[in-house]
């Protein structure tokens, strides 16, 4: 976040006026892995690995958050702390290996 | 030793961006800012400044370059007037509020509908809340020395914060007028190199203007908001060493015959030249009749207002603006602002006038102080006088 680098201590609410940085500078290169952005999605993405074939990963491609990586096997997965549930990933699949499913 | 010469103000402006060396220049051409970046193209052409100039396609994208150029830590310079004000209007926002030291003066014009290239300050009271400094200057020697100074003010790393400079259109920008021009040498002593703490560098790696959520945007506003009030300390303090190294002094409000005065006209930019000549007549004619001349205009120099005016009963403000539907001219309705909650203040009257480069001639300001003496006596439904207006 934007706050001066001797006061990290402290959360973004709790941040006083005195403890931004200067214009609000990020000086902390890539810090924003920190922020589990995928709170804000509405839908999240089901692989059906049965219909998964043959792994083309075009999902992986096509993810602008580019959360969706290749397991272990080669199926592709969606990192939920990050996926904003857009669905582009769906739409995108040859096979229709990808439902999104309504989060509760 | 410092020269004097007779140079058109455009000019002379160029020539001061020449002597802080300016590292980037982006400008769009409008009139009658045109002779600035005109001066400034041709000294980077014949290499008398080691600059780059970049001419944009439009005073948005001269703006942005401006943002990027300061960000990497270059001293940076544009000019522009009305509808290129106009148009950079949203990128301003992002200079002040990123802290970028950007230095721009502004060739005061008239807003369109209808389209009108001469002087008034619409477009100056269009950007008022856009978290630059800002002054208005008087005549070319003004000019000329605000420009070095407000390098030296905006780059400090106390304040790290974009400087407008109001010049009227015409009246000033294309006169020409004897100025006095500092040593290169002068300049260099008295301008330090622009050093900002965080710049855009690969090797220390930065994130500029990226989102402030509702849990942050609060606090870095407020930030903003001290870090504009607390530069006036920066400004006075550069003025003041720029009056002991070149010997001309400036204030932020700055006064005429106004000592003890009970009547009080105040004027800002160009006008005040004539408004000056105006009440010298009126002193010697045995009336009570002071000016002042509001230069800084943000931030606003409250206590210096209410000092100079603590003695006058009557204010009369001339606004070359109008706030369209609101409470009288910008200028105005901020000063009856400044002073509603002092016990002791003078009754403040607004005209609206000069609009669109109509001149208001020496008598002209004779007229406007004895209407705004029978004004503040008498009373008025209106919320500001339209002066000169056909009815």
């Amino acid at each position: 976040m934007a706050r001066k680098a001797a006061k990290t201590v402290k959360k973004e609410e709790e941040l006083t006026w005195k403890d931004i940085e200067l214009g609000c500078f990020i000086t902390e290169p890539g810090s924003a892995t920190r922020f589990r952005t995928g709170d804000w999605r509405s839908r999240r993405p089901i692989f059906d690995r049965s219909k998964c074939n043959p792994k083309c990963a075009l999902c992986v491609t096509y993810c602008p958050e580019g959360c969706i990586v290749k397991d272990t096997e080669g199926y592709p997965q969606a990192d939920l702390y990050f996926c904003k549930g857009c669905g582009i990933c769906a739409e995108e699949c040859r096979r229709q290996a990808i439902t999104m499913e309504e989060e509760q | 030793m410092a020269k004097r010469v007779g140079i058109e103000v455009s000019v002379a402006v160029g020539e001061a961006v020449k002597l802080v060396n300016a590292d980037v220049i982006a400008a769009y051409p409008i009139t009658p800012q045109t002779h600035i970046v005109e001066h400034l193209a041709e000294l980077v052409a014949d290499a008398e400044l080691d600059a780059e100039f970049v001419p944009v396609e439009s005073e948005h994208s001269a703006m942005s370059v401006c943002c990027g150029a300061a960000a990497v830590g270059a001293r940076t310079f544009t000019a522009t007037a009305s509808q290129g004000l106009a148009l950079m209007h949203e990128v301003l926002f992002i200079a002040s509020a990123m802290r970028l030291p950007v230095v721009m003066t502004v060739a005061n014009r008239a807003l369109s509908a209808p389209i009108n290239i001469w002087g008034d300050h619409s477009d100056a009271m269009a950007v008022r809340d856009s978290g630059w400094i800002q002054m208005f200057v008087e005549n070319g020697q003004e000019a000329v020395d605000n420009v070095i100074c407000s390098f030296r003010m905006g780059e400090d790393n106390r304040v790290l914060l974009p400087v407008m400079i109001h010049l009227d259109g015409f009246a000033l920008t294309h006169m020409i007028e004897p100025i006095i021009f500092p040593e290169k040498s002068e300049v260099d002593a008295f301008v330090p190199p622009f050093n900002p703490p965080l710049p855009l560098n690969p090797a220390k790696p930065v994130t500029m203007g990226a989102l402030g959520p509702p849990s942050i945007y609060t606090e870095v506003k407020y930030a903003q908001d001290v870090n504009l009030r607390e530069s006036k300390k920066v400004i006075l303090e550069v003025w003041k060493e720029f009056g002991k190294a070149f010997g001309r002094y400036y204030s932020p409000v700055e006064k005429h015959y106004s000592e003890g005065a009970r009547v009080l006209l105040m004027t800002m930019g160009s006008f005040s030249e004539t408004a000056m000549v105006a009440v010298d007549k009126m002193r010697a004619e045995g009336k009570d009749v002071g000016l002042i001349k509001l230069r800084l205009w943000r931030p606003f120099p409250f206590e210096e207002l209410r000092e100079a005016v603590k003695d006058a009963d009557i204010l009369i403000v001339l606004d070359r603006a109008i706030s369209f539907g609101g409470p009288g001219g910008p200028v105005f309705s901020e000063i009856r602002a400044a002073l509603y909650g002092l016990d002791k203040k003078p009754k403040v009257v607004g005209f609206v006038g000069g609009l669109g480069g109509r001149d208001i001639s020496m008598s002209g300001f004779e007229e406007m102080v004895a209407k705004g003496i029978e004004i503040a006596r008498t009373g008025s439904t209106k919320e500001y006088e339209m002066f000169g207006v056909r009815e």
